[in-house]
């Protein structure tokens, strides 16, 4: 069983994040994480090997330079090799062009299985998944709270806005998760220090055999503006000595809100 | 006027989905709107039905029998033969779960670009411009698609719902198997929706309750506080974790992003992970027992205290000064 989790590089929404002026993501390498929802995608893999030895795990990521810091932990995390989509014509790649370059890395590298968080948490874009799956052919089995693997049986719950079901379908297929699928494990010593000798290979859009100038047919989609919110700042702040809920019940009156 | 497509999601018994009637609505500012929904065949007339309560003049029906032989696929091959028959300057999906999974296979399988999560849509020189709030708020961003018509997922909440039509016209289209092997659904359980209070995504109030309330029992002053103001009930991630509320009031970065009138958080830090999914409301009320929440470095109005003597304090204070006819 093989085994492919994609990863996502995202700024760390602990710190503050920034948008140039033309929509691209401002990535100072240092605030740059693994978004928490690819890590739970990780453990997916990583917990299936746990039960089956020979289960192979692959950390596969598009994205700039710095993403190699993002597999460089899968790989510590315990993925066996990782695969580092770089190229300079894929900044500020679209969700049509991302899924197209990611589908043909997917096609190279081969899979039984393609683990990918639902939504990752800087462009919240959500359709990858299932763009993926059209790419290859494959069922989409997207927004999993949890699931089971039982030899190439997929069997899962899954969550939408209004209802929990239960799916299943067939291997090979495209999973993704949602945060309520088991949080990652932490890296330990051994595992920091063998990532150091696991294969990371570059593929560039050359490798892939993708001319991106030659099919343009469904347009491009692109940023015309990006503004920065003036940020908020704190208005009044009371301590409550008895007196606090009628001075807020005044303040509410005061902006018509009650 | 040009063909704008909407995509209608129904629930396995037939009814429209709430994101229905205010999707028409911005389609209908767009362009004229057109339906595409599929479900069994028995549910024809009554979605149909539903749709025309919901302002639409024009459906395309796709009939299948196979609702729980697949995820998406038959809704996605309905919107591909209306993308044929329609030559649409848009598609409109609601920015839901299903409605990601349909606009992605979609978007791949007929060649068309994807705008996420607008939260306003115009038309600039006969091309669809979208707004979007990124970062929980923190930038507006305005996008479009150059050489394309968009497939647009639009962001749950957003749209005024139309007038009731006379009736709908209705194309019936047929339906096949995947040419993939395709998710089957088993058993479903809805979710409960809250009957009585207003819809967490479009509430002018929304009053959350966090971790500092300290059990299910105490959430319950939250929900007080919510109905007296005719609000929605929220809840920080720490408290949906706890058990204290239900997922689907999560606010915040992985859970809904809201943008109400008056936001009132009670006993929540204020995470930057929950700030991104509120801190666009107009304004912002904290309490909370410790002075140095970040919560507070956002609030207009805050109050260091117990919650547990302030809330109701509240209520009674609103209960006295209330001029609102019952």
């Amino acid at each position: 069983m093989k085994i492919v989790a994609l990863i996502k590089q995202v700024p760390d929404t602990y710190g503050e994040r920034k948008l140039s002026a033309t929509g691209v993501i401002v990535r100072g390498a240092k605030e740059s994480v693994i978004d928490e929802i690819s890590e739970r995608a990780l453990e997916i893999a990583l917990s299936h090997k746990d039960k089956d030895k020979s289960t192979q795990v692959v950390a596969l990521s598009m994205g700039p330079e710095s993403v190699t810091e993002a597999l460089r932990k899968a790989l510590s995390l315990g993925a066996d090799s990782a695969v580092h989509v770089c190229d300079d014509q894929l900044v500020g790649a679209d969700l049509v062009t991302t899924a197209r370059v990611l589908a043909a890395a997917l096609k190279k590298e081969g899979f039984d299985l393609i683990v990918t968080g639902n939504q990752s948490s800087d462009g919240q874009g959500g359709t990858l998944p299932a763009m993926l799956a059209e790419h290859l052919s494959l069922p989409a089995a997207t927004a999993l709270d949890s699931l089971e693997i039982n030899g190439t049986t997929l069997r899962a719950q899954r969550s939408t806005d209004y209802a929990s079901a239960t799916v299943h379908t067939t291997l090979p297929a495209v999973v993704s998760v949602t945060e309520r699928a088991p949080e990652a494990r932490f890296p330990n010593f051994r595992g920091i220090m063998s990532a150091k000798r696991k294969p990371l290979s570059a593929l560039s859009l050359d490798d892939l055999d993708i001319d991106l100038g030659s099919d343009r047919s469904g347009g491009r989609s692109v940023v015309l503006t990006s503004t920065q919110r003036p940020a908020r700042t704190a208005g009044i702040k009371i301590t409550d000595e008895g007196q606090a809920a009628a001075q807020l019940a005044e303040f509410l009156s005061a902006g018509r809100l009650i | 006027m040009s063909n704008i497509l909407v995509f209608i999601e129904t629930s396995p018994s037939g009814e429209l989905r709430n994101t229905v009637a205010p999707l028409l609505g911005v389609a209908a500012t767009l362009g004229h709107p057109i339906c595409v929904v599929s479900a069994s065949p028995e549910r024809r007339e009554s979605i149909a039905q539903q749709l025309s309560q919901s302002g639409a003049g024009h459906v395309v029906f796709a009939s299948t029998d196979q609702t729980t032989a697949s995820l998406v696929e038959p809704h996605v091959q309905a919107l591909t033969t209306a993308v044929q028959n329609f030559a649409p300057a848009a598609v409109l999906i609601a920015n839901s779960v299903d409605g990601r999974d349909v606009a992605g296979r979609l978007a791949v399988r007929v060649g068309m670009n994807l705008i996420i999560d607008a939260v306003e849509l115009r038309l600039q020189d006969g091309a669809v411009v979208a707004a979007h709030s990124i970062f929980g708020g923190a930038y507006l961003v305005e996008s479009t698609v150059h050489d394309g018509i968009p497939i647009v997922t639009v962001r749950q909440g957003v749209g005024e719902p139309l007038e009731a039509t006379e009736g709908a016209t209705v194309d019936v289209v047929e339906v096949t198997a995947a040419n993939y092997v395709d998710v089957v659904i088993g058993e479903v359980a809805e979710k409960t929706v809250e009957q009585d209070r207003p819809e967490l995504r479009s509430a002018s109030t929304v009053v959350s309750g966090g971790r500092g309330l300290g059990s299910k029992e105490n959430f319950a002053l939250v929900e007080t506080l919510a109905d007296l103001l005719d609000g929605a009930v929220g809840a920080s991630r720490a408290a949906v974790d706890a058990g204290y509320a239900p997922q689907n009031t999560q606010v915040g970065q992985t859970g809904v992003t809201v943008a109400p009138d008056l936001y009132i958080a009670v006993g929540i830090s204020g995470a930057i992970q929950h700030r991104a999914g509120m801190q666009a409301a107009k304004t912002i009320v904290a309490i909370n027992s410790d002075e140095h929440a970040p919560i507070f470095d956002i609030a207009d109005f805050g109050v260091v205290g117990d919650a547990f003597e302030i809330v109701p304090q509240l209520v009674a204070e609103i209960g006295a000064r209330s001029t609102r006819v019952p």
